[in-house]
Protein backbone atom coordinates (compact mmCIF):
# COMPACT_ATOMS: atom_id res chain seq x y z
CA UNK A 1 0.00 0.00 0.00
CA UNK A 2 1.55 3.28 -1.14
CA UNK A 3 0.47 6.31 0.88
CA UNK A 4 -0.49 9.37 -1.19
CA UNK A 5 2.24 11.37 0.58
CA UNK A 6 4.83 8.77 -0.47
CA UNK A 7 3.79 9.03 -4.11
CA UNK A 8 3.89 12.83 -3.94
CA UNK A 9 7.34 12.84 -2.31
CA UNK A 10 8.71 10.43 -4.94
CA UNK A 11 7.12 12.53 -7.72
CA UNK A 12 8.71 15.71 -6.39
CA UNK A 13 12.05 13.88 -6.08
CA UNK A 14 11.86 12.92 -9.75
CA UNK A 15 11.16 16.53 -10.71
CA UNK A 16 14.13 17.70 -8.61
CA UNK A 17 16.33 15.28 -10.56
CA UNK A 18 14.87 16.24 -13.98
CA UNK A 19 17.90 16.11 -16.29
CA UNK A 20 16.43 18.82 -18.53
CA UNK A 21 16.28 21.38 -15.73
CA UNK A 22 19.30 23.32 -14.45
CA UNK A 23 21.05 21.32 -11.68
CA UNK A 24 19.69 21.54 -8.13
CA UNK A 25 22.90 21.69 -6.12
CA UNK A 26 21.36 23.59 -3.23
CA UNK A 27 17.70 23.19 -2.26
CA UNK A 28 15.96 25.12 0.49
CA UNK A 29 12.74 24.07 2.19
CA UNK A 30 10.58 26.58 4.05
CA UNK A 31 7.97 26.40 6.79
CA UNK A 32 5.24 23.74 7.00
CA UNK A 33 6.46 21.64 4.05
CA UNK A 34 6.70 18.00 5.13
CA UNK A 35 6.17 16.43 1.67
CA UNK A 36 8.77 18.65 -0.06
CA UNK A 37 11.15 17.97 2.84
CA UNK A 38 10.62 14.21 2.37
CA UNK A 39 11.33 14.58 -1.37
CA UNK A 40 14.60 16.38 -0.65
CA UNK A 41 15.75 13.82 1.89
CA UNK A 42 14.87 11.10 -0.61
CA UNK A 43 17.05 12.72 -3.29
CA UNK A 44 19.91 13.10 -0.85
CA UNK A 45 19.64 9.60 0.61
CA UNK A 46 19.48 8.10 -2.89
CA UNK A 47 23.07 9.33 -3.06
CA UNK A 48 22.75 12.49 -5.18
CA UNK A 49 25.10 15.29 -4.23
CA UNK A 50 22.81 18.04 -3.00
CA UNK A 51 22.97 20.56 -0.18
CA UNK A 52 19.72 20.82 1.80
CA UNK A 53 18.88 23.89 3.84
CA UNK A 54 15.85 23.12 5.93
CA UNK A 55 14.70 26.37 7.45
CA UNK A 56 12.78 24.83 10.31
CA UNK A 57 15.28 22.29 11.49
CA UNK A 58 16.02 22.73 15.19
CA UNK A 59 19.18 20.67 15.62
CA UNK A 60 21.79 21.21 12.95
CA UNK A 61 19.96 24.23 11.52
CA UNK A 62 21.95 25.35 8.47
CA UNK A 63 21.93 29.07 9.24
CA UNK A 64 24.19 30.70 11.81
CA UNK A 65 23.13 34.28 11.07
CA UNK A 66 19.37 33.78 11.43
CA UNK A 67 16.77 32.97 8.81
CA UNK A 68 17.68 36.03 6.77
CA UNK A 69 20.58 33.94 5.45
CA UNK A 70 18.08 31.97 3.37
CA UNK A 71 17.00 35.17 1.63
CA UNK A 72 20.52 36.56 1.34
CA UNK A 73 21.71 33.32 -0.29
CA UNK A 74 18.72 33.33 -2.62
CA UNK A 75 19.28 36.99 -3.45
CA UNK A 76 22.76 36.06 -4.64
CA UNK A 77 21.46 33.15 -6.70
CA UNK A 78 22.98 30.51 -4.41
CA UNK A 79 19.75 28.56 -3.85
CA UNK A 80 18.82 26.60 -6.98
CA UNK A 81 15.40 25.28 -6.07
CA UNK A 82 12.63 26.18 -3.65
CA UNK A 83 9.08 24.93 -2.99
CA UNK A 84 5.97 27.08 -2.84
CA UNK A 85 2.26 26.41 -2.51
CA UNK A 86 -0.78 28.55 -2.05
CA UNK A 87 -4.33 28.74 -0.80
CA UNK A 88 -5.13 29.63 -4.41
CA UNK A 89 -3.00 28.94 -7.50
CA UNK A 90 -4.17 30.16 -10.88
CA UNK A 91 -3.60 29.19 -14.51
CA UNK A 92 -0.75 31.69 -14.87
CA UNK A 93 0.97 30.24 -11.79
CA UNK A 94 0.15 33.27 -9.64
CA UNK A 95 0.15 32.32 -5.95
CA UNK A 96 -2.23 33.57 -3.26
CA UNK A 97 -1.11 32.86 0.30
CA UNK A 98 -2.88 35.89 1.77
CA UNK A 99 -6.56 35.01 1.52
CA UNK A 100 -9.73 35.20 -0.54
CA UNK A 101 -11.93 38.24 -1.07
CA UNK A 102 -10.79 41.82 -0.59
CA UNK A 103 -7.21 42.49 0.55
CA UNK A 104 -5.91 41.39 3.07
CA UNK A 105 -8.09 38.29 2.79
CA UNK A 106 -11.42 39.39 4.19
CA UNK A 107 -13.10 36.21 2.84
CA UNK A 108 -10.99 33.34 4.15
CA UNK A 109 -7.71 34.59 5.56
CA UNK A 110 -4.71 32.29 4.95
CA UNK A 111 -1.59 32.56 7.16
CA UNK A 112 0.25 34.99 4.86
CA UNK A 113 2.76 35.22 2.06
CA UNK A 114 5.94 34.17 3.94
CA UNK A 115 8.93 34.72 1.63
CA UNK A 116 7.06 33.91 -1.60
CA UNK A 117 7.09 37.43 -3.09
CA UNK A 118 10.88 37.26 -3.08
CA UNK A 119 11.72 33.57 -3.47
CA UNK A 120 9.52 33.00 -6.55
CA UNK A 121 11.42 35.63 -8.54
CA UNK A 122 14.90 34.99 -7.20
CA UNK A 123 15.13 31.18 -7.40
CA UNK A 124 16.01 29.59 -10.77
CA UNK A 125 13.55 26.74 -10.16
CA UNK A 126 10.36 26.58 -8.11
CA UNK A 127 8.34 23.44 -7.57
CA UNK A 128 4.73 24.22 -6.71
CA UNK A 129 3.06 21.74 -4.42
CA UNK A 130 -0.52 21.65 -3.19
CA UNK A 131 -2.14 18.38 -2.20
CA UNK A 132 -5.74 19.64 -2.42
CA UNK A 133 -6.70 19.72 -6.09
CA UNK A 134 -10.12 21.37 -6.29
CA UNK A 135 -11.75 24.31 -8.08
CA UNK A 136 -11.46 26.40 -4.90
CA UNK A 137 -7.66 26.01 -4.85
CA UNK A 138 -6.84 25.86 -8.58
CA UNK A 139 -8.68 28.94 -9.76
CA UNK A 140 -8.86 30.86 -13.00
CA UNK A 141 -7.54 34.01 -11.34
CA UNK A 142 -6.30 34.36 -7.76
CA UNK A 143 -8.14 36.91 -5.58
CA UNK A 144 -4.83 38.35 -4.36
CA UNK A 145 -1.32 37.91 -5.72
CA UNK A 146 1.27 37.05 -3.07
CA UNK A 147 3.78 36.19 -5.78
CA UNK A 148 3.36 36.55 -9.56
CA UNK A 149 3.80 33.54 -11.87
CA UNK A 150 5.51 35.53 -14.62
CA UNK A 151 7.01 39.02 -14.81
CA UNK A 152 7.14 41.59 -17.60
CA UNK A 153 10.42 42.02 -19.50
CA UNK A 154 12.83 44.28 -17.64
CA UNK A 155 11.84 43.02 -14.16
CA UNK A 156 14.70 41.06 -12.63
CA UNK A 157 13.66 37.42 -12.36
CA UNK A 158 15.80 34.26 -12.33
CA UNK A 159 13.15 31.64 -13.00
CA UNK A 160 9.58 30.54 -12.53
CA UNK A 161 7.57 27.46 -11.70
CA UNK A 162 8.92 24.24 -13.17
CA UNK A 163 5.85 22.18 -12.30
CA UNK A 164 2.79 21.98 -10.07
CA UNK A 165 2.26 18.72 -8.20
CA UNK A 166 -1.18 18.08 -6.67
CA UNK A 167 -3.02 15.13 -5.17
CA UNK A 168 -4.38 14.30 -8.64
CA UNK A 169 -1.68 15.01 -11.20
CA UNK A 170 1.50 16.76 -12.31
CA UNK A 171 1.33 19.92 -14.43
CA UNK A 172 4.32 21.42 -16.22
CA UNK A 173 4.48 25.20 -16.39
CA UNK A 174 5.43 27.07 -19.56
CA UNK A 175 6.49 30.62 -18.64
CA UNK A 176 6.74 31.64 -22.32
CA UNK A 177 2.96 31.31 -22.66
CA UNK A 178 2.10 31.52 -18.93
CA UNK A 179 0.14 28.26 -19.05
CA UNK A 180 0.16 24.81 -17.50
CA UNK A 181 0.09 21.54 -19.40
CA UNK A 182 -0.95 18.19 -17.95
CA UNK A 183 2.15 15.98 -17.57
CA UNK A 184 0.97 12.88 -15.68
CA UNK A 185 -2.06 11.49 -13.88
CA UNK A 186 -2.05 9.85 -10.43
CA UNK A 187 -3.93 6.55 -10.06
CA UNK A 188 -7.70 6.81 -10.55
CA UNK A 189 -7.54 10.12 -12.42
CA UNK A 190 -8.38 10.89 -16.04
CA UNK A 191 -7.96 13.96 -18.19
CA UNK A 192 -11.68 14.60 -17.62
CA UNK A 193 -11.59 14.16 -13.83
CA UNK A 194 -8.68 16.60 -13.67
CA UNK A 195 -10.51 19.13 -15.87
CA UNK A 196 -13.52 18.77 -13.61
CA UNK A 197 -11.46 19.54 -10.51
CA UNK A 198 -9.46 22.41 -12.01
CA UNK A 199 -10.70 25.99 -12.15
CA UNK A 200 -8.19 27.08 -14.80
CA UNK A 201 -7.74 26.06 -18.44
CA UNK A 202 -4.64 24.00 -19.27
CA UNK A 203 -3.14 22.14 -22.22
CA UNK A 204 -3.36 18.35 -22.47
CA UNK A 205 -1.83 17.07 -25.70
CA UNK A 206 -1.59 13.43 -26.76
CA UNK A 207 -1.52 10.50 -24.34
CA UNK A 208 -1.03 11.55 -20.74
CA UNK A 209 1.11 9.01 -18.88
CA UNK A 210 0.42 7.72 -15.37
CA UNK A 211 2.52 9.16 -12.54
CA UNK A 212 4.95 6.34 -11.73
CA UNK A 213 4.76 4.54 -8.38
CA UNK A 214 7.68 5.03 -6.02
CA UNK A 215 10.21 2.22 -6.43
CA UNK A 216 10.87 -0.36 -3.69
CA UNK A 217 14.15 1.39 -2.90
CA UNK A 218 12.39 4.76 -2.61
CA UNK A 219 9.66 3.36 -0.39
CA UNK A 220 12.17 1.69 1.92
CA UNK A 221 14.09 4.95 2.25
CA UNK A 222 10.96 7.04 2.86
CA UNK A 223 9.73 4.70 5.58
CA UNK A 224 13.14 4.39 7.20
CA UNK A 225 15.85 7.01 7.02
CA UNK A 226 13.72 9.81 5.55
CA UNK A 227 11.20 9.41 8.37
CA UNK A 228 14.05 9.42 10.93
CA UNK A 229 15.43 12.67 9.51
CA UNK A 230 12.00 14.33 9.58
CA UNK A 231 10.68 13.20 12.97
CA UNK A 232 12.07 16.15 14.90
CA UNK A 233 10.61 18.85 12.62
CA UNK A 234 7.39 17.11 11.55
CA UNK A 235 6.36 14.69 14.32
CA UNK A 236 2.64 14.87 13.45
CA UNK A 237 3.27 14.17 9.77
CA UNK A 238 5.57 11.23 10.52
CA UNK A 239 3.05 9.76 12.93
CA UNK A 240 0.21 10.13 10.44
CA UNK A 241 1.99 8.76 7.36
CA UNK A 242 4.42 6.26 8.84
CA UNK A 243 3.02 5.66 12.32
CA UNK A 244 6.37 6.67 13.71
CA UNK A 245 6.29 6.98 17.48
CA UNK A 246 9.54 8.94 17.79
CA UNK A 247 9.28 12.68 18.34
CA UNK A 248 11.62 15.51 19.16
CA UNK B 1 19.49 45.66 34.39
CA UNK B 2 18.22 42.44 35.95
CA UNK B 3 14.59 42.58 37.03
CA UNK B 4 12.56 40.28 39.26
CA UNK B 5 10.15 38.74 36.77
CA UNK B 6 8.71 38.84 33.24
CA UNK B 7 5.93 40.97 34.76
CA UNK B 8 8.51 43.60 35.74
CA UNK B 9 9.76 43.59 32.12
CA UNK B 10 6.19 43.93 30.80
CA UNK B 11 5.69 46.96 33.09
CA UNK B 12 8.34 48.80 31.03
CA UNK B 13 6.25 48.52 27.85
CA UNK B 14 3.81 51.41 27.37
CA UNK B 15 0.50 50.94 25.57
CA UNK B 16 0.82 51.47 21.83
CA UNK B 17 4.49 50.41 21.65
CA UNK B 18 5.92 48.69 18.56
CA UNK B 19 7.28 45.27 19.58
CA UNK B 20 9.49 43.05 17.43
CA UNK B 21 8.81 39.38 18.18
CA UNK B 22 10.52 36.32 16.65
CA UNK B 23 8.36 33.35 15.55
CA UNK B 24 7.90 29.99 17.25
CA UNK B 25 11.07 28.51 15.76
CA UNK B 26 13.27 31.35 16.94
CA UNK B 27 13.00 32.03 20.66
CA UNK B 28 9.89 34.11 21.34
CA UNK B 29 9.48 35.12 24.99
CA UNK B 30 6.06 33.67 25.62
CA UNK B 31 6.70 34.54 29.28
CA UNK B 32 6.72 38.28 28.41
CA UNK B 33 3.68 37.89 26.13
CA UNK B 34 1.75 36.36 29.03
CA UNK B 35 2.98 39.10 31.38
CA UNK B 36 1.80 41.78 28.90
CA UNK B 37 -1.64 40.16 28.97
CA UNK B 38 -1.65 40.20 32.80
CA UNK B 39 -0.64 43.86 32.76
CA UNK B 40 -3.60 44.58 30.42
CA UNK B 41 -1.46 46.18 27.69
CA UNK B 42 -3.47 47.95 24.98
CA UNK B 43 -2.93 49.12 21.42
CA UNK B 44 0.37 47.25 20.92
CA UNK B 45 1.78 47.08 17.42
CA UNK B 46 3.54 43.78 16.74
CA UNK B 47 6.23 43.17 14.15
CA UNK B 48 6.65 39.47 13.32
CA UNK B 49 10.31 38.78 12.48
CA UNK B 50 9.67 37.64 9.89
CA UNK B 51 6.45 35.72 10.75
CA UNK B 52 4.22 35.41 13.82
CA UNK B 53 3.02 32.50 15.91
CA UNK B 54 1.73 31.55 19.32
CA UNK B 55 2.75 34.68 21.28
CA UNK B 56 1.09 36.95 18.72
CA UNK B 57 -2.13 34.94 18.72
CA UNK B 58 -2.56 35.06 22.51
CA UNK B 59 -1.78 38.80 22.63
CA UNK B 60 -4.39 39.46 19.93
CA UNK B 61 -6.96 37.25 21.65
CA UNK B 62 -6.46 39.09 24.93
CA UNK B 63 -7.18 42.43 23.24
CA UNK B 64 -3.65 43.83 23.64
CA UNK B 65 -3.00 44.45 19.93
CA UNK B 66 -4.04 47.16 17.47
CA UNK B 67 -1.86 46.24 14.51
CA UNK B 68 0.30 43.38 13.24
CA UNK B 69 2.97 43.73 10.60
CA UNK B 70 4.16 40.30 9.51
CA UNK B 71 4.71 37.88 6.65
CA UNK B 72 2.38 35.20 8.06
CA UNK B 73 0.56 34.23 11.25
CA UNK B 74 0.37 30.51 11.90
CA UNK B 75 0.54 27.86 14.61
CA UNK B 76 2.58 25.52 12.39
CA UNK B 77 1.33 21.95 12.42
CA UNK B 78 -1.57 23.05 14.68
CA UNK B 79 -2.98 25.13 11.82
CA UNK B 80 -4.23 28.69 11.39
CA UNK B 81 -3.95 31.12 14.30
CA UNK B 82 -7.54 31.23 15.61
CA UNK B 83 -7.61 34.52 17.56
CA UNK B 84 -5.77 36.37 14.79
CA UNK B 85 -8.29 35.12 12.20
CA UNK B 86 -11.27 36.06 14.39
CA UNK B 87 -9.94 39.55 15.23
CA UNK B 88 -9.16 40.31 11.58
CA UNK B 89 -12.62 39.22 10.51
CA UNK B 90 -14.26 41.34 13.21
CA UNK B 91 -12.12 44.34 12.29
CA UNK B 92 -10.49 44.55 15.75
CA UNK B 93 -6.94 44.58 14.35
CA UNK B 94 -5.18 45.94 11.30
CA UNK B 95 -2.71 43.78 9.42
CA UNK B 96 0.12 45.11 7.30
CA UNK B 97 1.20 42.20 5.16
CA UNK B 98 4.88 41.92 4.30
CA UNK B 99 7.20 39.23 2.99
CA UNK B 100 10.00 37.69 5.08
CA UNK B 101 13.11 39.22 3.49
CA UNK B 102 11.45 42.67 3.46
CA UNK B 103 11.10 42.57 7.24
CA UNK B 104 14.71 41.47 7.68
CA UNK B 105 15.83 44.21 5.29
CA UNK B 106 13.84 46.99 7.02
CA UNK B 107 15.42 45.94 10.34
CA UNK B 108 18.89 45.76 8.80
CA UNK B 109 18.44 49.33 7.56
CA UNK B 110 17.56 50.36 11.13
CA UNK B 111 20.60 48.42 12.40
CA UNK B 112 22.82 50.45 10.08
CA UNK B 113 21.07 53.74 10.79
CA UNK B 114 20.34 54.34 7.10
CA UNK B 115 16.90 55.54 5.94
CA UNK B 116 16.18 52.70 3.49
CA UNK B 117 17.57 49.62 1.78
CA UNK B 118 16.77 48.06 -1.60
CA UNK B 119 15.46 44.51 -2.09
CA UNK B 120 15.01 42.40 -5.22
CA UNK B 121 11.77 40.56 -6.01
CA UNK B 122 8.33 41.77 -4.83
CA UNK B 123 7.45 43.54 -8.11
CA UNK B 124 4.09 42.20 -9.31
CA UNK B 125 2.98 41.16 -5.80
CA UNK B 126 -0.14 42.72 -4.26
CA UNK B 127 1.87 43.03 -1.04
CA UNK B 128 3.82 45.80 -2.72
CA UNK B 129 0.62 47.30 -4.16
CA UNK B 130 -0.78 47.54 -0.61
CA UNK B 131 2.33 49.10 0.94
CA UNK B 132 2.31 52.82 0.19
CA UNK B 133 5.42 53.07 2.41
CA UNK B 134 7.41 50.89 -0.05
CA UNK B 135 8.69 52.41 -3.26
CA UNK B 136 9.87 51.21 -6.68
CA UNK B 137 12.71 53.19 -8.29
CA UNK B 138 15.01 52.60 -11.26
CA UNK B 139 18.31 51.06 -10.17
CA UNK B 140 20.66 54.08 -10.33
CA UNK B 141 23.61 51.76 -11.07
CA UNK B 142 21.94 49.86 -13.94
CA UNK B 143 24.05 49.79 -17.08
CA UNK B 144 21.17 48.73 -19.27
CA UNK B 145 17.47 49.62 -19.04
CA UNK B 146 15.54 50.85 -16.01
CA UNK B 147 15.91 47.76 -13.80
CA UNK B 148 13.14 48.66 -11.33
CA UNK B 149 13.93 47.78 -7.70
CA UNK B 150 12.03 48.11 -4.42
CA UNK B 151 13.19 50.46 -1.64
CA UNK B 152 12.13 49.67 1.92
CA UNK B 153 12.19 52.20 4.76
CA UNK B 154 14.14 51.47 7.95
CA UNK B 155 11.90 50.09 10.69
CA UNK B 156 12.96 50.75 14.27
CA UNK B 157 10.86 48.88 16.85
CA UNK B 158 10.44 50.36 20.32
CA UNK B 159 11.25 47.01 21.90
CA UNK B 160 12.81 43.72 20.85
CA UNK B 161 11.26 40.95 22.92
CA UNK B 162 12.74 37.45 22.98
CA UNK B 163 13.99 34.60 25.14
CA UNK B 164 17.62 33.49 25.51
CA UNK B 165 19.30 30.54 27.17
CA UNK B 166 21.28 32.62 29.67
CA UNK B 167 22.51 36.01 30.80
CA UNK B 168 25.88 36.73 32.44
CA UNK B 169 26.86 39.05 35.28
CA UNK B 170 27.57 41.85 32.77
CA UNK B 171 24.05 41.73 31.28
CA UNK B 172 25.08 40.06 28.01
CA UNK B 173 22.72 37.34 26.82
CA UNK B 174 23.50 34.15 24.91
CA UNK B 175 21.24 32.40 22.37
CA UNK B 176 23.56 30.62 19.97
CA UNK B 177 22.77 30.69 16.28
CA UNK B 178 19.34 32.37 16.40
CA UNK B 179 20.86 35.60 15.18
CA UNK B 180 17.57 37.16 13.99
CA UNK B 181 17.22 38.01 17.68
CA UNK B 182 20.52 39.89 17.45
CA UNK B 183 19.21 41.79 14.43
CA UNK B 184 16.05 42.87 16.27
CA UNK B 185 18.04 43.76 19.39
CA UNK B 186 20.43 45.88 17.28
CA UNK B 187 17.59 47.54 15.38
CA UNK B 188 15.28 48.31 18.32
CA UNK B 189 15.41 51.22 20.79
CA UNK B 190 15.37 48.73 23.68
CA UNK B 191 15.50 44.96 24.19
CA UNK B 192 13.70 43.02 26.92
CA UNK B 193 14.96 39.46 27.29
CA UNK B 194 13.89 36.56 29.48
CA UNK B 195 16.50 33.90 30.24
CA UNK B 196 16.57 30.45 31.78
CA UNK B 197 19.45 31.29 34.11
CA UNK B 198 22.17 33.76 34.99
CA UNK B 199 25.82 32.69 35.07
CA UNK B 200 28.99 34.34 36.42
CA UNK B 201 31.58 36.02 34.24
CA UNK B 202 31.20 37.47 30.73
CA UNK B 203 30.31 35.65 27.49
CA UNK B 204 32.44 38.20 25.66
CA UNK B 205 35.59 36.83 27.36
CA UNK B 206 34.89 33.35 25.98
CA UNK B 207 35.84 32.90 22.32
CA UNK B 208 33.36 30.03 21.94
CA UNK B 209 30.40 31.83 23.50
CA UNK B 210 30.96 35.34 22.12
CA UNK B 211 29.61 34.65 18.57
CA UNK B 212 26.27 33.46 20.03
CA UNK B 213 26.02 36.37 22.48
CA UNK B 214 24.25 39.71 22.25
CA UNK B 215 26.20 42.45 23.97
CA UNK B 216 24.67 44.26 26.96
CA UNK B 217 24.98 47.42 24.83
CA UNK B 218 21.66 46.41 23.27
CA UNK B 219 19.98 44.69 26.21
CA UNK B 220 17.87 47.03 28.33
CA UNK B 221 16.59 44.55 30.91
CA UNK B 222 16.48 40.83 31.58
CA UNK B 223 14.56 38.59 33.96
CA UNK B 224 14.67 34.89 34.71
CA UNK B 225 11.73 32.92 33.32
CA UNK B 226 12.20 29.16 33.53
CA UNK B 227 10.94 27.60 30.29
CA UNK B 228 10.14 31.13 29.15
CA UNK B 229 9.87 30.19 25.46
CA UNK B 230 7.38 27.40 26.13
CA UNK B 231 5.56 26.09 24.09
CA UNK B 232 8.26 27.16 21.61
CA UNK B 233 11.53 25.24 21.70
CA UNK B 234 14.75 26.53 23.24
CA UNK B 235 17.80 25.53 21.16
CA UNK B 236 18.96 22.08 22.33
CA UNK B 237 17.54 22.62 25.85
CA UNK B 238 13.87 21.77 25.32
CA UNK B 239 11.65 20.91 22.36
CA UNK B 240 8.49 22.38 20.87
CA UNK B 241 5.45 21.43 22.99
CA UNK B 242 3.08 20.35 20.20
CA UNK B 243 0.46 19.02 22.65
CA UNK B 244 0.26 22.41 24.43
CA UNK B 245 -0.22 24.24 21.13
CA UNK B 246 -2.85 21.86 19.76
CA UNK B 247 -4.70 22.09 23.08
CA UNK B 248 -4.57 25.88 22.73
CA UNK B 249 -5.69 25.74 19.07
CA UNK B 250 -8.73 23.69 20.09
CA UNK B 251 -9.63 25.92 23.03
CA UNK B 252 -9.13 29.18 21.11
CA UNK B 253 -11.56 28.26 18.34
CA UNK B 254 -14.17 30.15 20.37
CA UNK B 255 -13.96 33.32 22.45
CA UNK B 256 -15.25 31.41 25.53
CA UNK B 257 -12.71 28.64 25.04
CA UNK B 258 -9.94 31.22 24.74
CA UNK B 259 -11.08 33.06 27.91
CA UNK B 260 -11.01 29.80 29.86
CA UNK B 261 -7.55 29.03 28.48
CA UNK B 262 -6.35 32.52 29.51
CA UNK B 263 -7.72 32.13 33.03
CA UNK B 264 -5.94 28.80 33.43
CA UNK B 265 -2.66 29.36 31.58
CA UNK B 266 -2.01 33.09 31.99
CA UNK B 267 -3.80 34.51 35.03
CA UNK B 268 -3.65 31.44 37.33
CA UNK B 269 -0.02 30.87 36.32
CA UNK B 270 0.82 34.47 37.18
CA UNK B 271 -0.75 34.17 40.65
CA UNK B 272 1.24 30.98 41.26
CA UNK B 273 4.43 32.76 40.17
CA UNK B 274 3.68 35.77 42.40
CA UNK B 275 3.03 33.50 45.40
CA UNK B 276 6.24 31.53 44.90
Amino acid sequence: MIAPEERLAATLARLILDPEAPPARHIAVGAASPVPAAACWLVKLLGHPVRLSLLHRRSGNPFTEGTRELFDLTGQGRVDLFFLGGGQIDGQANLNLVGTGEWPGMGVRFPGSFGSAFMYLMTPRTLLFREEHSPRVLVERVDNVSAPGVSPPGVFRRGSAQALVTGRCVFRFHPDRARFSLASLHPGETRESVREATGFAFDAEGDIPATPDPTEVELALLRGRVCDEMAETYPEFCRRVWGSPQAA
Amino acid sequence: MMLQSPDALAALVPDGALLAIPPDNSLPSVAIAKALIRRGAKGLRLLGVPVSGFATDILIGAGCVAEVETSAVSLGEAGFAPRFSAALKEGRIRIRDATCPAIHTMLQAAEKGVPFMPLRGLIGSDILANRPDWMVVPNPFASDGEDPIVLLPARQPDFAIFHAAMADSEGNVWLGRRRECATIAHASKAALVTVERVVDGSFLDDERLAPGAISATYVTATAIAARGARPAALLDEYGFDAAYVSDYARAARTEEGFRAWLAREVFADGRKAAAA
